[in-house]
């Protein structure tokens, strides 16, 4: 069971990489910002699955404080962006 | 292999094909406010998926409400920036057309005084 843990992290990395991939060649800033949240997620579901198969409860602390710092980038970006304009 | 197993085997499958159906979305859809309709709903939906599959391999009840705490945390989060997201979108949008009328108007009024003199 173990095995088959890790195969849907290694695809959730490869699914991570891919959206790393479309904030480099992303069109406008707004898409760069949502790939960035994609990123957050799959972070997120990675650190949760890796905490039960190692069976370290530290990881669902990491993955709680990547959750808020995606969520508070995303607001610190938008409010960024409107007092520019 | 228990049915536990079963249980988590195809829970987590389907949380990998919603994040995997998230992530296409990002890549193939062709306007900003679709990507964040792919992206949002379907990524919360794997993730949510994927903590009810792992639910049989925790130890403890207060791990399991860990995780559901971290999921609705996510939920709430991805709602109200995706609320942010949109407005943001929406505000560009208005922006350009605002700054394409002043341009005609600036153009307009610019040429009547030449007219005149």
């Amino acid at each position: 069971m173990t095995t088959y843990f890790l195969v849907i992290v290694l695809v959730l990395a490869l699914l991570l990489s891919l959206s790393l991939l479309s904030v480099l060649c992303a069109p406008s800033y707004t898409d760069c910002i949502l790939a960035t949240q994609l990123v957050g997620t799959i972070g997120v579901a990675m650190l949760i699955i890796l905490s039960v198969i190692e069976r370290e409860p530290y990881l669902v602390d990491v993955s709680l404080v990547l959750a808020l710092l995606t969520s508070i980038m995303l607001v610190t970006f938008t409010q960024l962006r409107r007092n520019d304009q | 292999m228990n049915a536990f197993d079963v249980f988590s085997l195809v829970f987590c499958s389907s949380g990998l094909f919603f994040f995997f159906a998230g992530t296409v979305g990002l890549i193939r859809f062709p306007d900003t406010l679709s990507r964040l309709h792919a992206l949002t709903k379907a990524d919360n939906l794997g993730l949510g998926l994927i903590i009810i599959g792992l639910i049989p391999h925790l130890s403890s009840l207060l791990d399991v409400f860990r995780l559901l705490l971290v999921w609705l945390l996510i939920i709430f989060s991805s709602a109200a920036c995706s609320y942010l997201i949109a407005s943001q979108v929406i505000r560009d949008k208005s922006i350009n057309t605002k700054s394409l009328l002043k341009f005609k108007k600036k153009s307009e009024t610019n040429d009547e005084p030449s007219n005149s003199l």
